[in-house]
Formats: structure tokens, C-alpha cells, sequence
């Protein structure tokens, strides 16, 4: 920036130091399973981290009177949120400070942080927005993450995942019911022990238990369509974002698929190397980047393994097969939002018998535009059975239309099985 | 065999239908008005009546899918529904078209089956139709009738009743004939079930068009066939039609238990009504209450005189507006002779006649109009018609009014029809304006249109949700998302009264958290005064006082206030005799109107010719002067003209030797033109532009846009790749840019992704495009050689090589960077000019493409015929100063904005005004920063949104109420 540079930036209360000791953190409520498991390690760094859970219609008015109308919907929720849990009177404004992540990237979502505290401000003059990014950006108040810390992050994500993927599969079979949320709570605690005592980065030993976990709920041996959920990140994996997907399409008699998070770190990592080979662009972190990917996709590949070797379970996606998959539709220069990710789960799920699919985005969401929306007619004629509905996410929209276009693809999913 | 049963219970009607095998035992179809279960059981008791005995049953239908959940009938999803019983019936049908009340569907069953509804953004159905008709003030049944005779189709914007509102009005106030309008309207209905749900998939072979609106009305039957080119055997209109569903569902049923009538009766019977709609606290607790606000209301009621006895002057104002039109006289001393407010029933100028001749024959020459000033959409028109002394910009004519009531007023807002305009009064002037942007309106028209969908008058209605329980809450998007959440409460039981409460207070919300956008109601003032017809409704008026949480002041006369004003400004500011028409010459006015093409340039703006008996012309219509028969504005005080030609003199023409390229001139183009024009005519190749944006240029391409929701330059691209396959280019040149080039202000440099990207959707949806014909590198300009590069390597088969792509680039990059430096030149000479004339000058501020004149549909010449001088954000940004500002400014065409603003801020006699896309996330992020950037500095900040619609209307009321505004703020 030039020395003549005018400043037109409202002053904000900054996150310091010192404030690790004294404030309570809130963070929003994306994916309930991972954040938790994060909230964990957050804590044993010595943050007092907490993890919001309130879901309630208020939530949505909070964000629909505190950010622009035409802000995307996860920002409304996630902005929403914060504003309901201040007013609950559950924390102390002057001690509170809200969290959220940033990725640098071409769309709006790293615009969030700007938009929490122009939304606070009035009313929490005192509140601190801190962000969790790896792009330095917003160095006067963010979170220092330090290789130690990022690798036990990965790590969250990576258990996360496992539950969530298993979860998934045990659920809408279960014999006795409630049995796999018992499993869940047993594997969630597994981890968590080792997050208190010790040998948290012992991935694989701890994987296989989550796998175990889930493999001891007795399942039925009943067909159900599985129904892959892609989209924007926000609303591909938060209840109060998508009206909780994965609930109701278990309740519909179907199996959710719902794609790793890992994935998406993956996705973020990659687009830096790819950015050089498409433009020779150079940055300094780009050999960190390398490493670090090269870091998860053997943790991947390992967790792949295991899933393998237990049977009982469908693996996760395996990440550079997404990257073949996304360039037989677009290229992988398409990297604003989810970008190209998103064709890509829709073809990794086509391929891996899943062709139902909920492409939820957020109503007016650009990157969607292109790679949801615009990519549909090439995956349908790579894919002629894939059976697509995109579903618009938005505070009016209402649960009844958006559920109406789902059953109507429960429906085609169901008639097809049926032919079979 | 078991007789099977299906009912079809839709957003509006009921359907049922008994099958026995193939026959049909009955069938019916009633509207159900919001009660769903009593509509559904009556017609049950009819089947026992009629036939009695056992039946598989299946519920289907939007509103279907709750009565399914409590009463434990079988559900069959519509389309699915509507699938079953085309394969029984139509197995030759290749497509299948479905209108209903809020839905539209559209089946492909050959080459790939396909089901597909419309997304939750979406007019074009049976609902908006009915709006339509209320619009034009005639029945459905009469709205076809007419349309079979029309002449001309008028272009009317087909995504969403709101949008399509603000196109059909204009037309009425204009004096459009009702049959021309009609069919129009049917067009657009055709046009958004072809783009919008079609979405790159053509409509062909034998098509099944199914639904009440597609079997009760002929015009649009016709615009159909028409639109998709079927021959007569290609067009199936089944005889079932509109309860082709209720067929789907009974057949759908053939899985389930058969069951006695009195079983499926007892089920329906016992559905519980739900309980999980939110609801909000009743409007009034007690009529007590009721009683005590009605009386505080009545405290400002103004006085009346009787006109029947009152000799001596008096001021006439009018306001003619969108929906209504409202008229008053006053005396000297601010009582009432005469007033009227009316719904203009589309002819604003007849009512408005009638009206004055009354007021003559009731004055018996004892009263003299010593002044009249006319304001609202029809100002231009009344003003001539009648000759009137003044005409003036609405938000002028309410604070007038307001002001009467409430010296101390520092806030208004007004509710009418159609828009809803809110200003914030700051010592004694207006401060600032908002009015609805295209989106949120819709506003009080909607209840009308509700309260008729309801089967009730408006009056009825609105009384209904004065004592409501539990008002049922609504959502506060637009009407089109307020009617799925409408249908929500009916399906969860919801009755009239809670559901008109609900209206009234999401009308009062949209208003305060969307067009004023207030985080808290202290935001909006201490001495609140509320008009315009809507607050006239009690419910409403209620709600926003809950709402805010402060007693507001309505005035008696609140739908009239726009009318008050107008008098109350023509007393004021009148000298001499008034020139309005008198008695005598208005017995003999007359008045003839004719729709025609203006010729005065290539825009072709449609225009209405309104003769008046004593030979004077009134033209609307035009975009610029020049069809109205006047000097137009003198262009050499726009940017946007200069730039428009300057723009297409970087492609020399020249024949090339390696081949034809086309560049698709819309999007990153409009930025970009230069450098790729000098790239490729420096490498040997001829450059062919696609031709001018137009209206057509839209549709040519409509058939491939993939989102409905996606900003209109992007929908116009898509023509642009279809016009230059046409002219038969070798290929066409789009590259993918994740990077626009580093104007080194900002802390990334990104685009937005649908510039960036926008390329791999073409490619993806129009089968005419392949990898030989769309060339789309991904390139970063910033990085000189890795772009020579990926050019080389792209373009490979027409010989380019490495030392000559380098060498073009820097050609391309040099015609860049003088066009960039004759825009500058010409802005320092504009600059000049304005303030050596004393000018006003306006930066038109928004992206590259918004030069183009389809997308800025004339705004610039709207302003220079306001005698503004134009600037735009590309000619000034590097004179404002770089700066910090709260988001994250990582776009380069964004960051021009901030310091434009920046410029326009901190210079005399300089203003902005924000151009912004309909659908553009982005600029939501811009907008309030720009917005802050002006409001630090003391200015005014204007936004315009722009879509497809084609109605200067309102933006000329928006931009007069900031000159306004602007020059109250000079005199002070």
C-alpha cells in the first residue's frame, strides 16, 4: 500500500495475546462432529472454545436484520448465530470473542470476517473477531496457527470424517434403534480421550476404532438408495444451513453420502500448486503446500486402506481420483467457493453407485453458478442415470419446496432401485 | 380390479380422480382457498356419494405432501405423478409441459428422461398469471380473451411477477392496449419455462402440455406452439389436462392396501392440523385496544370543506401512481374540498378526466384552481394532458406532506402499490432516499392480489388479521418467496386471519430490514410519519408500529399524501396564472393512443403515441429524447458514449491471414477488448465482434443459460457466443482469468467468478460450442510469459509461435493502456467542461460491461437529458486516492469502485451512482463500503439495480429525488 493511502476502515476491536487467558471463544456450528472434535483441541491449546449449538428461527432473523439482504445465506447463519448467543445473556461481551475461518479465496466467503464485525459492532462494540487462515490474511487479529496446531486440526477433519462416513452408513440401517448415535458418542469420546491423554496423532490406530465402533452396531440387509450431498461447504454440512439434510433423507427411507471435509482442505492445498502450473505463479508456500498435501494424501490413502481391509464400510473418496474426475468435466482452474470440487463429488458418486444426488447451494451463489448449475448437463451425459436436484438455500425459501424437489428425486432414485 | 384414487392438492386447487381400470369414475377440480382439509373432505363425501365402495388412494400435489404426513395416505411426488400417467397415456410424448398455480414443471422423457420444477426463484406460473390479471384489472378468462387479439408483444420480464410487474405497469400508465399487454404476459410466461427451466436443453418433438393453465387459456396455448415451433401434431393438449396428476396419483396408488371410503374420509378427518408454523403475538389483544388506536389515528385527520359551497381558490395535486391514482383540492388554509383515490384500472389519464369534471361541475364556477402541480409514474403524461403547472419528483411531494403533519418529521416511509420509498429527513432536507430495489417490491399490490386469491376483497381481508390469534410468520423476501411460505402455513393449517396478519407484518418487515435495512428500530427516527395506501390498512399499520416498537403518525389522508403534497407544493410555488385546463377545454378533450417503433436510432424503443383532441402529441416510451420529438441531450458530456464507440475503434478490421476469430463482446470482454483485439490483429488474425447487445440477443441464447439466478450480462453472453457462430467464425476467443490484471490497489486482483469462469460454462451447455470452435485458455495477464505460453499452446493450430504471440501481447497490452489514457483524457475534458458550465456531474459507477446499452438499458442518456454530465468509474478511479476500506478488497474492478467513490466523494458538484447487477453477490459486499466511502465524506451514495427489465420509471424518480436532494443540500 502507498504512504497516500486514506483509510476508510472503521476501528474494530482486535483479538490479543492476552485475551487466550480471559475470553471465551465462539465458534459457528458447520460440521457438528468435526467442530467438536476441533472445540476439543482448541481447548487442550488453551483456548476457551465453544462450540454454538442454537438452531432456532432466531438464529436466521438475528442474520437476516444484520447483514445485507443479498449476502449469501451461510454468512446470514453464521452471523445469525453469533448475535442470537450474545443476546442470550450466556457470555459476557466483554470477554467474548467469535471465530471463523477465511480462505483467501475469489469468492465471498472470505469477506465473512468484515461482515461478522460490521454486524456486532453496534451492538458488541467489545467483541474481537478472530481469523483462522493460512493465507495471512488479517494478521493484526487472527489465530497463530503453528505447524503443531495445524497438523492436530487435519487431524480433527480426518476423525471427523470417519464418523460422519461411517455414521452415515450405519444409521439407516441400525437394528436397534439408537444404536449407531451410541456408537457415534463411543467413537467421538475415543478420540477425545486421546486428544486428553495423549496419542491423538496416532491416526491410524485411532481410525480403525472408529471403524470398529460402527462395525459392532448390528445392521439390516435391506437396499436403500444412497443419496450424495455436494454443494457450497456451508450448507452442503450444516443442519441449520440445510435444514437438516442428512436427518431428513435417513427419515425418507435413504442412505446420505456426504462427501470428506478432508476433501475440501485438500481442495483449498491443491488449488496453490495448480495455480503454478496453470499461471507459473511462484509464492514462497508453495513447496509447503506440496508437502502438506503430500502429507494427507498418504494419511488418506492409509485411512482408504483400512475401510478396505474392515469391509464393513464403502471407503472415502480418494482425493486424487476426485482430481480425474473434475478434469473429464471442467478444469481445475475453476477454484472460487467449492469450485471444482463440486462436479468432481458428482462424478466420484455417479462412479461409485450413487447417482441420487442433492447439489445444495446457497440462492445466488456465484462460483455454483458455474461449476453446480452449469456443470449439470456435462455430468448428465457423462452420467445419463445421474439424478441431480440442486436446491437453493436461502432464509425464506421454505422447507416444504425445497423438500417437495428432493422427494421428487427420492422418487426417480426409488422407481430406478426398482427397476433393477 | 380395485378402483383406484388420486388427489392432487396443489398450491390453489384440489383435484380428484376415481379410476375404475381405464374409465374414469369422476373427477373434479375446485379452488380450495387456503382450506385444504374441508375442500379435500367435501370432495371425498361426494365419492361416497356417488360411488362408495373401496379404493387405493395416493395423495400428490405441493400442498399434498402435508396432508399425506398427518393423515398417513400414500404420497406420489407431482412429477413423478404426472410421469405415471404419461407413460399410460402419451407413451409417444417426447416432453411433457406443466403449469400450476405456484409451480412449473417440465418432463423429458426421450433422449435421457429428465424431471425438472422450477427453482425458488421463479414466476411464470398460474399464480403469477393471476396477478397478472388483477394488474390489468380483468379476470384470467378476459386476460385470454384479449390476448387473442393482440398485435404487438411487448417485451416483459419473465423471472419473477415482481420483475414482470415493473414492465407491465408502464405499459397501463402509458396507455399500452390491454390486448397487447395480455399476450405479452403470456409470452413471458413461455419465456421462463423455456429458459428457466429448460436451462440449455431444447423442447422439441411431441409435447404434452398439462395443468389448469395450459387447458383453460387458448393465448397461451398458442404462444406455447409458437414459441417452440410444434406443428399441430406435435402440441398434445389432453382433454384431463388439469387433473392429469390426480390420474398420476390414482395410478400411483396401484402399490397400496385397498381401503373404504369411510376408512380414507376418517383418515382425512383426523390429520391433525399441525403446530409447527411459527407464529408471531396477535396485532391487537382486546377491541379495546383496537378502539384506542383507531381513536389516536383519527387525531390527524385533516379538515374538510364543502366543495358544494366553497367560493374562492384553490391548489390541485395529483398523484398519478402506479396502481391508483389519487387526486386532491385544497383550500388556502390546507382544508380538504376534494379528494379521490381509485384504482386506475390502467387508464390513469380517463380516470383523472373524469375526476377534474366532477370538480368543475361541483365548484360551480365558484372556485378558481389558482395552481397544480402533478407527481407518481404518470407525471409526464397528466402534466401534459392537463397542463399543469408543476410536475415533481414523488419523494419531493411526500416530504411536503409529511412535513404538514409533522414539522419535526425525521422519517418516512411510504408503502404504495408497488414501491416503497423511505427517507431520512436531516435538518429540514431529505437526507437520504431508499426505495425498494426490484427485488423486495411488490408491496401492497400483494396483499390485494392475495386477498383475491383468497376469494375475499382487500378491505375483508386485511380486517380478518386485526384480531388473529397467531399470525403466522412469512418470511420477508420477495412476493414470489412469500407465496411457497403461504403455502407452507395453509398445509400446516394455517386459517385467513393468521395468514392475513402474517402478510401485513412481512410487508412491514421487508420494508424495515430490507429496503431501510435498520439493525434496530432506533435507526429509523423519533418523528415517524407513515403514508401511502397500504398504511391505510390498520394490520399493517399495527404491524409496524410493534415492529419498531414507537407510535408512528398516519395521517387521514395517508394514500393521499403524494396528491397533498403535490397541492401543497403548486401553493407554494406558483406565480402567476395557473396554465391547468379549464372548465370549457375539458368538456372537449380528447385523447387517442397508438402503440409504434420509434426510428430515431437503432434501439427501436417500442412507444405509445398518445394524441390529444386539440392536436398535441404525448410520446412515452423512448429511452432517450429523440422519439419525443425534442433536441436530444447533447452526448458529448457522457463518458458512456464516447467509450461506447472508443471501445469499437480498437478492432481495426483488417483481413488477417491465419484465420477469423470472434470475441463475444459481454462480461471480462468489455474490459479486455483492446488487448485481444491488438493480440490477434498483430498475430494475423481478423477479429469479429458479436453484434450489439439487444433484447433478441438474449433470447437467442436463452435456451443455454444454465441459471436462472445469474446476473443478466452473463445471460446475454450466451447470445453473444450464438451470434458469432452464426457469422461463422473459425472460433471464438473467451479465456478463463481467476486474475484480472494487478491495478496495484488492492490486496488480491481476483474477478468475480463468473467473469472468471463464465467460459466453462458456455462450453458446457451449448452443444454448438467444442473444444475446435471455443478457445479458453486459463491465463494470468499478470504473468507475461507463462500467458505467451498457454496462447501459443492454444491457438498451436493456426501457427502462432512463441516470438510473435510475445510480441502481439505487448501490442495488445499498448492498446489497452491507450484507450485507458483517451478515457482519462476524455474525463479531465468532461471535468473541465461540467464545472466551467456549472454542471453536475454524475459517476456512473459499476463494471466494464455495464457500458453495454442493454445491460445499462440508456441510464447515462437519462442522465445527461437531466442535464447531468456522465463520468464512470474507470475514467476517475485513479484520481481518487488508494485506500483501506473495511472488507477484503481483493477484485480488481471492485477496487476501482472504492476509489471512485473516493473521487466523487471528496469533489465538488461531483456525485455517484452505483450501478449494480440484479444477482451480483459481490456488489452486495461493494455497496455498503461504497455506500460508506460517500456517506464519511457528507454525499449522497445511489444505488440502481439493474436486470432485464426495461423500466426507466423508476430510476429517473430515484435519480430526480437525489438532484433533489443535492441541490437542497447546495442552498443550505
Amino acid at each position: 500500500m502507498d504512504k497516500r493511502t486514506c483509510d476508510y476502515t472503521d476501528g474494530f476491536p482486535v483479538w490479543d495475546k492476552s485475551m487466550k487467558a480471559t475470553h471465551t471463544i465462539l465458534m459457528p456450528d458447520m460440521l457438528p462432529w468435526h467442530f467438536r472434535i476441533m472445540q476439543e483441541v482448541l481447548k487442550s491449546e488453551g483456548y476457551n472454545v465453544e462450540l454454538l449449538k442454537n438452531r432456532t428461527r432466531t438464529v436466521v432473523d438475528e442474520g437476516l436484520k444484520h447483514v445485507h439482504n443479498d449476502t449469501c445465506y451461510p454468512c446470514l447463519c453464521i452471523v445469525g448465530q453469533y448475535i442470537d448467543a450474545l443476546k442470550s445473556g450466556k457470555y459476557d461481551p466483554n470477554k467474548t470473542a467469535l471465530m471463523i475461518t477465511q480462505t483467501g479465496g475469489g469468492c465471498r466467503a472470505s469477506n465473512y470476517i468484515p461482515l461478522i464485525r460490521k454486524a456486532v459492532a453496534n451492538e458488541f462494540p467489545a467483541v474481537p473477531v478472530l481469523s483462522v487462515n493460512f493465507s495471512g490474511l488479517e494478521k493484526k487479529s487472527s489465530m497463530p496457527v503453528g505447524v503443531k496446531l495445524l497438523s492436530r486440526l487435519a487431524l480433527a477433519v480426518l476423525y471427523g470424517d470417519s464418523i460422519m462416513w461411517c455414521y452415515n452408513q450405519t444409521k439407516p440401517y441400525e437394528q436397534e434403534s439408537g444404536a449407531a448415535d451410541a456408537a457415534r458418542d463411543r467413537a467421538f469420546y475415543a478420540v477425545v480421550r486421546r486428544i486428553k491423554k495423549g496419542g491423538y496423532s496416532k491416526y491410524k490406530k485411532i481410525n480403525r476404532e472408529i471403524i470398529a465402533e460402527f462395525a459392532s452396531v448390528k445392521r439390516v440387509r435391506e437396499k436403500k438408495p444412497k443419496v450424495g450431498i455436494v454443494g457450497e461447504i456451508y450448507v452442503k454440512y450444516a443442519p441449520l444451513g440445510n435444514n437438516d439434510l442428512e436427518k431428513f433423507l435417513i427419515s425418507e427411507g435413504c442412505e446420505p453420502v456426504l462427501p470428506a471435509l478432508m476433501d475440501f482442505v485438500m481442495y483449498c492445498i491443491i488449488n496453490v500448486v495448480n495455480d503454478r502450473k496453470l499461471y507459473g505463479h511462484k509464492p514462497a508456500t508453495a513447496f509447503v503446500y506440496n508437502i502438506v498435501y503430500k502429507l494427507l494424501k498418504r494419511m488418506q490413502k492409509n485411512v482408504i486402506k483400512q475401510f478396505e481391509e474392515d469391509g464393513s464400510f464403502e471407503p472415502v473418496h480418494d482425493f486424487e481420483s476426485l482430481r480425474g474426475y473434475a478434469d473429464k468435466v471442467l478444469n481445475q482452474g475453476v477454484k472460487m467457493g467449492e469450485g471444482w470440487l463440486i462436479p468432481a463429488e458428482m462424478a466420484a458418486l455417479a462412479e461409485t453407485g450413487v447417482p441420487n444426488i442433492v447439489c445444495a447451494q446457497p440462492f445466488g451463489c456465484l462460483p455454483n453458478h458455474i461449476a453446480g448449475k452449469g456443470a449439470m448437463r456435462t455430468l448428465k451425459t457423462l452420467y445419463p442415470d445421474a439424478n441431480i436436484v440442486a436446491v437453493d438455500y436461502d432464509p425464506s425459501a421454505t422447507k416444504v419446496n425445497q423438500e417437495n424437489r428432493i422427494k421428487l428425486m427420492i422418487a426417480a432414485a426409488k422407481e430406478k432401485a426398482a427397476d433393477c | 380390479m380395485t378402483k383406484q384414487m388420486g388427489i392432487d392438492v396443489g398450491s390453489t386447487t384440489v383435484k380428484v380422480t376415481v379410476l375404475d381400470g381405464d374409465k374414469i369414475l369422476y373427477k373434479s377440480y375446485v379452488r380450495h382457498f387456503a382450506r385444504v382439509k374441508q375442500t379435500v373432505l367435501d370432495e371425498l363425501y361426494c365419492v361416497r356419494k356417488k360411488i362408495g365402495g373401496d379404493f387405493s388412494v395416493s395423495v400428490t400435489g405441493s400442498a399434498g405432501l402435508g396432508l399425506s404426513q398427518r393423515s398417513g395416505i400414500n404420497f406420489v411426488q407431482e412429477v413423478q405423478a404426472a410421469f405415471i400417467a404419461i407413460r399410460k397415456y402419451y407413451p409417444d410424448a417426447d416432453a411433457a409441459i406443466e403449469l400450476g398455480g405456484e409451480d412449473a414443471k417440465i418432463i423429458f422423457i426421450t433422449g435421457g428422461t429428465e424431471q425438472r420444477m422450477n427453482g425458488s426463484c421463479a414466476g411464470g406460473t398460474g399464480a403469477f398469471i393471476d396477478q397478472m390479471a388483477t394488474l390489468l384489472n380483468v379476470s384470467v378468462k378476459e386476460m385470454d380473451e384479449y390476448a387473442l387479439k393482440a398485435e404487438k408483444i411487448y417485451p416483459i420480464a419473465s423471472r419473477c411477477g415482481v420483475f414482470a410487474k415493473s414492465d407491465v405497469q408502464p405499459l397501463i400508465n402509458q396507455g399500452a392496449k390491454k390486448e397487447d399487454i395480455a399476450a405479452s404476459i403470456f409470452q413471458a410466461v413461455v419465456d421462463q419455462t423455456v429458459s428457466g427451466l429448460a436451462q440449455g436443453r431444447r423442447i422439441k418433438g411431441k409435447v404434452l402440455f398439462l395443468g389448469g393453465p395450459l387447458h383453460f387459456l387458448e393465448a397461451l396455448k398458442r404462444a406455447f406452439v409458437k414459441t417452440l415451433g410444434l406443428s399441430g401434431d406435435q402440441a398434445l393438449f389432453p382433454e384431463n389436462a388439469p387433473c392429469f396428476m390426480s390420474i398420476g396419483a390414482a395410478l400411483g396408488s396401484a402399490g397400496c392396501k385397498a381401503e373404504s371410503i369411510d376408512e380414507i374420509i376418517a383418515k382425512v378427518e383426523n390429520a391433525a392440523e399441525s403446530d409447527d408454523i411459527v407464529t408471531g403475538e396477535p396485532l391487537f389483544t382486546s377491541r379495546e385496544e383496537y378502539s384506542e388506536f383507531v381513536k389516536r389515528h383519527r387525531a390527524t385527520d385533516l379538515e374538510f370543506a364543502d366543495i358544494a359551497a366553497y367560493t374562492g381558490d384553490c391548489y390541485l395535486g395529483i398523484d398519478s401512481g402506479s396502481t391508483t391514482t389519487k387526486l386532491m383540492l385544497i383550500t388556502p388554509d390546507c382544508r380538504i374540498l376534494y379528494s379521490h383515490y381509485q384504482s386506475n384500472n390502467g387508464q390513469p389519464l380517463d380516470v383523472i378526466i373524469s375526476k377534474l369534471k366532477e370538480v368543475y361541475s361541483l365548484g360551480g364556477g365558484r372556485i378558481k384552481i389558482r395552481g397544480s402541480a402533478v407527481t407518481g409514474y404518470g407525471e409526464d403524461l397528466i402534466k401534459s394532458a392537463i397542463k399543469a403547472d408543476f410536475g415533481i419528483v414523488e419523494t419531493i411531494a411526500h416530504f411536503k406532506a409529511a412535513l404538514h403533519f409533522n414539522p419535526k418529521v425525521d422519517f418516512i416511509i411510504d408503502i404504495g402499490g408497488q414501491d416503497i420509498k423511505c427517507f431520512k429527513i436531516k435538518n429540514g432536507a431529505i437526507d437520504s432516499i431508499m426505495l425498494n430495489e426490484a427485488c423486495s417490491s411488490g408491496c401492497g399490490s400483494f396483499i390485494q392480489t392475495f386477498a383475491r386469491a383468497m376469494g375475499m376483497e382487500i378491505d375483508k381481508f386485511s380486517q380478518e388479521g386485526i384480531y388473529a390469534k397467531r399470525p403466522v410468520e412469512l418470511g420477508s423476501r420477495c412476493t414470489v418467496f412469500m407465496n411457497s411460505a403461504v403455502k407452507q402455513a395453509q398445509k400446516e393449517g394455517a386459517g385467513v386471519d393468521d395468514i392475513s396478519a402474517g402478510l401485513s407484518s412481512s410487508i412491514v418487515k421487508n420494508a424495515i430490514y430490507k429496503v431501510i435495512r435498520a439493525s434496530s428500530a432506533d435507526d429509523l427516527g423519533d418523528n415517524i410519519v407513515v403514508q401511502g395506501g397500504t398504511f391505510m390498512n390498520d394490520a399493517v399499520l399495527r404491524s409496524f408500529e410493534k415492529e419498531t416498537g414507537k407510535n408512528v403518525i398516519r395521517p387521514g389522508i395517508a394514500g393521499l399524501m403524494g396528491a397533498f403534497g403535490a397541492a401543497l407544493y403548486a401553493k407554494e410555488n406558483i406565480s402567476g396564472e395557473s396554465t391547468v385546463i379549464g372548465a370549457a377545454e375539458l368538456d372537449k378533450f380528447s385523447y387517442t393512443s397508438k402503440s409504434s417503433n420509434c426510428r430515431g436510432c437503432t434501439s427501436n424503443c417500442n412507444i405509445n403515441i398518445i394524441s390529444f383532441g386539440d392536436g398535441r402529441r404525448f410520446i412515452s416510451g423512448n429511452k432517450c429524447e429523440k422519439g419525443a420529438g425534442l433536441k436530444p441531450a447533447d452526448s458529448s458530456l457522457d463518458i458512456y458514449t464516447y467509450k461506447q464507440e472508443r471501445l469499437l475503434k480498437c478492432v481495426t478490421g483488417a483481413k488477417g491471414k491465419r484465420g477469423r476469430v470472434g470475441l463475444p463482446l459481454q462480461l471480462g470482454m468489455y474490459g479486455q477488448l483492446p488487448l485481444w483485439a491488438g493480440f490477434f490483429e498483430s498475430c494475423g488474425f481478423e477479429v469479429v465482434l458479436s453484434d450489439k447487445s439487444t433484447r433478441e440477443t438474449y433470447f437467442k441464447g436463452q435456451h443455454t443459460v444454465a441459471s436462472d439466478t445469474a446476473c443478466y450480462p452473463a445471460k446475454l453472453m450466451h447470445g453473444h457466443v450464438e451470434n458469432l457462430l452464426d457469422k461463422g467464425v473459425d472460433f471464438i476467443f473467451l479465456p478463463c482469468e481467476s486474475y484480472n490484471i494487478d491495478e496495484h490497489c488492492s490486496t488480491n486482483h481476483y474477478n468475480c467468478p463468473v467473469v472468471a469462469y463464465y467460459p466453462e460454462l458456455l462450453i458446457a451447455n451449448n452443444e454448438r460450442l467444442n473444444g475446435e470452435n471455443f478457445i479458453m485458455p486459463y491465463i494470468d495477464l499478470n504473468m507475461r510469459d507463462n500467458t505467451v505460453k498457454k496462447l501459443c499452446s492454444a491457438l498451436k493450430k493456426y501457427g502462432v509461435k512463441k516470438r510473435g504471440a510475445a510480441k502481439a501481447l505487448d501490442e495488445g497490452f499498448l492498446r489497452l493502456e491507450k484507450y485507458h489514457a483517451d478515457v482519462r483524457a476524455k474525463a479531465d475534458e468532461i471535468l473541465a467542461r461540467a464545472e466551467a458550465e456549472g454542471k453536475q456531474t454524475v459517476v456512473l459507477a459499476g463494471r466494464p460491461y455495464h457500458l453495454d446499452g442493454e445491460i445499462n438499458h440508456g441510464i447515462n442518456k437519462l442522465l445527461t437529458s437531466l442535464n447531468l454530465a456522465v463520468l464512470s468509474e474507470d475514467s476517475v478511479y485513479e484520481r481518487g486516492e488508494k485506500l483501506k476500506v473495511n472488507v477484503l478488497n481483493q477484485w480488481t474492478y471492485h477496487a476501482r469502485l472504492y476509489r471512485a467513490a473516493d473521487f466523487a466523494a471528496k469533489r465538488k458538484n461531483v456525485n455517484l451512482v452505483q450501478l449494480v447487477s440484479f444477482g451480483c453477490g459481490l456488489d452486495a459486499i461493494t455497496a455498503d463500503e461504497v455506500r460508506s466511502i460517500m456517506e464519511k465524506n457528507g454525499k449522497l451514495y445511489t444505488q440502481i439495480k439493474i436486470d432485464e427489465i426495461n423500466n426507466l420509471g423508476v430510476v429517473k424518480i430515484r435519480l430526480r429525488s437525489m438532484l433533489a436532494a443535492v441541490e437542497e443540500a447546495a442552498e443550505r
